[in-house]
């Protein structure tokens, strides 16, 4: 009896936390948002998140996209080879690209290595007492660190998620044309047959959603580490699995509603 | 002039401080003694206001900051500067940026008169010259001192220290204590130093206050203190392991 009492304790205890820290990190965002209208808008913090957020994961989204267009149209082969379908290969990958494939692997990408960044970066200013010194100084924190990091996340998104669409759908075409040998006519005709530009705006939507998602965990976590050095490691795992986990929940129901 | 009346803090069950009653005189050079793990920095966070009170108020100048909204929390705060334990420079940013944050974030200086600023400030700590170093070059002892440049770059009237001479060696320690003095006289400033160097605090300090279970247990002038009978007071300055102050 004491037993599973106790045991209701914690799953409950557990429920609680994790719909507080929810509260928590829509707090910050409502602090994010009034502190971006607020000018002046620091550009230069900006550009240099974007830079670090986009330009800096354009290897990893495009090694990523092509490899998945690769072998989505490997599969896809061997299922349409028993209808003689082959030319629906290209359209099957264009279509799993823009509107899932493209977004929530560049999202997941960019979590593991951006928003850890974030969490590993703002968490040791954090134990160092830098968020403090910016504080002291007169400069509101939120503004400075946080802002710059979820306007590249939001903005960057979408955009890598565009390079890995296009190399994901030429990995496609790569491993269906040349190399199964599928009439690169019928390949590209099908493609533009079956995606409309909706498919590729539902996917930018949801990017710019992911990177919204990615890049606030990230920040909360980092922004609220306590306990040294060993608190900024904790700090960065979590914001990867909870950002990670929240990308997916959120594509489903994203999903749902878009199309 | 710097006023805690009755300042009480816990995080969650624990009590940090238990009514702190604190005046802080213009002009002088202020140390706050005590334990480690004590309180003393969570007391120093209060006068700057990055914690709010659970009760009681911090006045600076008239004004009861802990009820201040950010807009004018941050006007109060520019008549601070501050010194923190590690120094807390921003090491994504070389030396010279460091100094110039605070100019560029609260000045319309041009970059030229800047960088000038910047240089006078370092020449000041005894740093001239280092202003393209990164944080991580630094010594400790230059980190601190660095820290200082940044924080006295507006020339505020009040300066925190939060533990200026901890980890550093004996001549560093020095050093740091005189630029303390200097620095204290030339810009005739109010400072509230934190310190468990028992040499330290006589040195730089014109009043010293004594933090103990959440309270100032003993405040006074250098004479008055080294002349107290407080048993808390004399086992701190004797580093007795005998006496009320418990170690575990
Ligand atoms: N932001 C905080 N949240 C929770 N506990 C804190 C916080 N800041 C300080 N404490 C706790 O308050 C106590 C006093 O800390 P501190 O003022 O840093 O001591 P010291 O006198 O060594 O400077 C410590 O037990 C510390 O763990
Ligand atoms: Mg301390």
């Amino acid at each position: 009896m004491n037993r599973i009492s106790a045991a209701v304790d914690r799953f409950g205890r557990a429920v609680l936390d994790n719909i507080e820290e929810m509260g928590r990190i829509f707090i910050l965002f409502i602090s994010v948002l009034m502190w971006m209208v607020r000018p002046p808008l620091k550009l230069r913090l900006i550009f240099k998140q974007m830079e670090f957020v986009g330009v800096k994961s354009i290897f990893v989204v495009v090694l990523t996209g092509t490899f998945t267009g690769m072998v989505m149209a490997l599969q896809g082969y061997y299922g349409f080879r028993m209808f003689n379908a082959e030319s629906l290969v290209g359209s099957t990958v264009a279509l799993g690209m823009t509107r899932e494939l493209g977004p929530v692997l560049t999202a997941l990408m960019v979590t593991a290595r951006a928003g850890s960044a974030m969490a590993a970066e703002l968490g040791t200013m954090r134990v160092t007492e830098q968020i403090d010194a910016l504080s002291v100084m007169a400069t509101n924190p939120v503004k400075h660190l946080i802002v710059p990091r979820i306007i590249a996340g939001v903005i960057m998104l979408p955009a890598l998620t565009i390079v890995s669409d296009f190399m994901g759908i030429l990995g496609g075409y790569f491993v269906g044309v040349p190399i199964l040998n599928i009439n690169a006519g019928a390949f590209i005709k099908n493609i533009t047959k079956m995606v409309d530009l909706g498919d590729i705006y539902n996917g930018l939507i949801k990017a710019a959603f992911f990177g919204l998602i990615l890049s606030l965990v990230g920040c909360y976590k980092g922004f609220n580490t306590t306990g040294g050095a060993e608190g900024v490691g904790k700090a960065t795992t979590e914001a990867v699995v909870l950002a990670s986990v929240s990308i997916l929940v959120s594509d489903y129901f994203l999903t749902a509603i878009m199309f | 002039m710097i006023k805690l009346v009755d300042v009480h803090k816990s995080f969650g069950r624990q009590k940090v401080l238990g009514g702190i009653n604190l005046d802080i005189e213009d002009g002088k050079t202020t140390v706050i003694i005590g334990g480690s793990g004590g309180g003393k920095s969570v007391l120093l966070k209060h006068i700057i206001g990055l914690l709010r009170p659970d009760s009681g108020q911090v006045i600076v100048d008239g004004v009861d900051i802990a009820s201040l909204n950010d807009r004018d929390l941050n006007e109060i705060r520019k008549k601070f500067g501050m010194l923190f334990q590690e120094a807390a420079l921003f090491d994504s940013m070389n030396v010279m940026e460091n100094v110039a944050f605070p100019l560029r974030a609260h000045t319309k200086k041009k970059d030229a008169e800047i960088r000038q600023t910047v240089a006078e400030m370092l020449k000041a700590v005894g740093l001239p010259g280092v202003e393209n170093k990164m944080p991580s070059e630094l010594s400790g002892g230059m980190r601190k001192r660095v820290g200082l440049a940044r924080a006295i770059a507006l020339h505020p009237q009040i300066v925190l220290f939060d533990e200026p001479t901890t980890g550093l060696d004996p001549v560093m320690t020095e050093a740091i204590n005189e630029l303390i003095i200097e620095t204290q006289k030339s810009f005739e400033l109010t400072c509230v130093v934190i310190s468990h160097d028992v040499q330290s605090i006589f040195k730089v300090g014109h009043r010293i206050a004594m933090l103990y279970e959440g309270k100032i247990v003993e405040y006074g002038t250098s004479e008055e203190i080294r002349g107290s009978s407080n048993p808390v007071l004399r086992q701190f300055l004797s580093g007795s392991l005998e006496g009320p102050i418990s170690v575990m």
